[in-house]
C-alpha cells in the first residue's frame, strides 16, 4: 500500500506541485522556444517526457556504480545519446514535426529539468520510483507545453489543434479555424513569457485558494 | 530509501575511468544500434520531402531523373541573389533539360534572407515560386507563405518577357506586381531576386544543363551540404 501512495505522490508532485516547469521553472528554453502551437508542444513534450523517464530509469539502475565524482559526465553520456536517438526517431517518424522543432530536439540535451531529476531522485532511488518520477515530471512538463502551446495557438492565430498531421500523419490538417489574425503578441517571444506569467500565476491562485479553503473548513470542524 | 551509496565509496582515477568507458560503450552501441534502424527511414523521407518540396515551384513539369544526383551547390560568389550557397536541381525528361529550381536567398527583406524555390521551364517561364524560409514579421511580411495568402501565385506563368523585364518591380515602385497591405519590403525583396534569378538563367541557360559531370563535384557538393547545415 505505501508504495502506492508513494507513487501517488510522485505523480501528485510532477504534475502539480512540483511541476518542472510551473514551480522549478526548469527548462525554460525550450518551454518558452517551441510553444508557438500545440502540435509543437506536445512533440517536444513527449521526446522529453521519454527521454527523462528512459534517463531516470538508466541512472537509478547504474547508480550504484556512478561513483559521484564521474556523475556529472555520466549523466551527461546517458542523457545525451538517448536525446540522439530520440532525435533520429523523429527524423525518421516525423519527419515534419522534425523539421518544425528543429534544434529543439536535440537541445533537450540541456534541459536542466534532466539533469536535476536524474541527480535530485534517480541516483538515490530504486528503479521503479524513479521511472514513475521520470514519468509524472515529464508528463507535468509536457501538459504544460500542451497548454502554453494551445494558449499562444489560439490566442495568436486563432486556431485551436492545428497541423496535429506532422504527429499523426495523414492529411495536412489545419486545425479549427475560430478566427482570422489573432493577436500576434502572443506567437511571439514576449508571448511566450506572458503566457507562462499567466500559468504560474494561475498555479498560484488556484493552490491559494485551495489552501484558503482548507483553512475555512478547519476552522470550521474546530468551532 | 536507500542509504546514499556515494558517500561509501572512494575510487581510484582507474575505475571510474573503466566505468566511465564502459557506460560510453554501451550509449555508444545504443547510438549506432538506432541509427542503423532509423537510417533507411530518414534517407528515404528525405527524398520524398525533396520531391515534395519542389513539387509546388514545378506546376506539372515531367522530368525523370533523380533530383539528389542533379543537384549542383554554388557557393558564393555565383551571380544569383543572395549570399548563401545556392543550389540547382536541374530536371531532364530523356536527357533533355526539361525545368531547373533555383533555391536563392533576397537577402534586403525585412529580417533576415528570405529562402526562395524559383522553378523555371527551359523556355524560361516560371513554374512557381515558392518561400522556403523567411524571417518576416508574422501577419505582415509572412503573407507572401503560400499557405497564408495566394501572394506568389502571381509568379506562375511569368517570364521576363511578360511582365516586361522593366515592369519586374511592385506596383509601388511602378511596376506590375501586387504588394502585400502594410508590407512592401518583403515583396519588394522578393521581386527583386526572382528577377534577377531570371536574369542570371537566361545568361547561363546552357551551362547549367550542360554541367552534367558529377563524379567529383558531388563530393564537393556533399561536403558543401554538410558545411551549411
Amino acid at each position: 500500500m505505501s508504495t502506492n501512495t508513494e507513487a501517488l505522490q510522485h505523480i501528485k508532485a510532477g504534475l502539480w506541485n512540483e511541476n518542472p516547469g510551473l514551480v522549478q521553472l526548469l527548462g525554460l528554453c525550450p518551454l518558452l522556444a517551441v510553444t508557438t502551437s500545440f502540435v509543437n508542444g506536445l512533440g517536444l513534450g513527449l521526446a522529453t517526457l521519454f527521454v527523462l523517464t528512459f534517463s531516470n530509469a538508466l541512472v537509478s539502475a547504474t547508480r550504484r556504480f556512478i561513483y559521484s565524482e564521474i556523475r556529472i559526465p555520466m549523466y551527461v553520456l546517458i542523457i545525451a545519446s538517448l536525446v540522439t536517438c530520440i532525435e533520429l526517431i523523429f527524423e525518421a517518424w516525423f519527419p515534419a514535426l522534425d523539421r518544425s522543432l528543429g534544434i529543439f530536439i536535440a537541445l533537450i540535451v540541456t534541459n536542466c529539468a534532466i539533469v536535476a531529476r536524474a541527480e535530485i531522485f534517480a541516483s538515490r532511488n530504486r528503479i521503479l520510483p524513479s521511472i514513475v518520477d521520470g514519468v509524472a515530471m515529464g508528463a507535468g512538463f509536457a501538459l504544460l507545453l500542451c497548454a502554453i502551446g494551445a494558449f499562444r495557438e489560439l490566442v495568436g492565430q486563432g486556431s485551436i489543434l492545428g497541423h496535429l498531421d506532422m504527429l499523426f500523419g495523414g492529411e495536412t490538417k489545419r486545425g479549427l479555424q475560430l478566427f482570422d489574425g489573432g493577436f500576434l503578441l502572443a506567437v511571439l517571444p514576449p508571448g511566450a513569457f506572458f503566457s507562462l506569467a499567466l500559468a504560474v500565476a494561475t498555479k498560484n491562485a488556484l493552490d491559494r485558494r485551495r489552501k484558503r479553503m482548507h483553512g475555512l473548513l478547519a476552522a470550521r470542524q474546530l468551532s | 530509501m536507500n542509504p546514499d551509496p556515494k558517500k561509501e565509496r572512494s575510487p581510484s582515477a582507474w575505475s571510474s575511468g573503466l566505468v566511465l568507458a564502459a557506460v560510453a560503450a554501451i550509449c555508444t552501441a545504443l547510438v549506432t544500434v538506432t541509427q542503423r534502424l532509423t537510417a533507411p527511414r530518414i534517407a528515404a523521407n528525405e527524398k520524398v520531402y525533396l520531391e515534395q518540396s519542389l513539387r509546388p515551384a514545378l506546376a506539372n513539369v515531367f522530368y525523370d531523373n533523380d533530383l539528389a544526383e542533379s543537384t549542383l551547390f554554388l557557393p558564393p560568389p555565383h551571380g544569383l541573389p543572395g549570399s548563401e550557397t545556392a543550389i540547382i536541381y536541374r530536371l531532364y525528361s530523356e536527357e533533355q533539360p526539361a525545368a531547373a529550381v533555383f533555391v536563392v536567398s533576397a537577402s534586403d527583406g525585412y529580417a533576415g534572407p528570405i529562402r526562395l524555390l524559383i522553378g523555371i521551364e527551359y523556355s524560361g517561364k516560371l513554374t512557381g515560386v515558392q518561400v522556403l524560409e523567411h524571417k518576416e514579421t508574422p501577419g505582415l511580411g509572412d503573407l507572401i507563405e503560400p499557405s497564408k495568402s495566394d501572394w506568389l501565385m502571381q509568379f506562375e506563368d511569368a517570364s521576363l518577357d511578360a511582365p516586361p523585364r522593366d515592369r519586374w518591380a511592385i506596383r509601388r515602385d511602378g511596376g506590375e506586381f501586387d504588394q502585400l497591405t502594410g508590407a512592401s519590403i518583403t515583396p519588394r525583396a522578393a521581386v527583386r531576386a526572382v528577377k534577377e534569378t531570371l536574369l542570371y538563367y537566361e545568361a547561363n541557360r546552357d551551362r547549367v544543363f550542360a554541367a552534367r559531370t558529377q563524379g567529383e563535384t558531388v563530393q564537393e557538393q556533399e561536403q558543401e551540404q554538410e558545411q551549411e547545415q
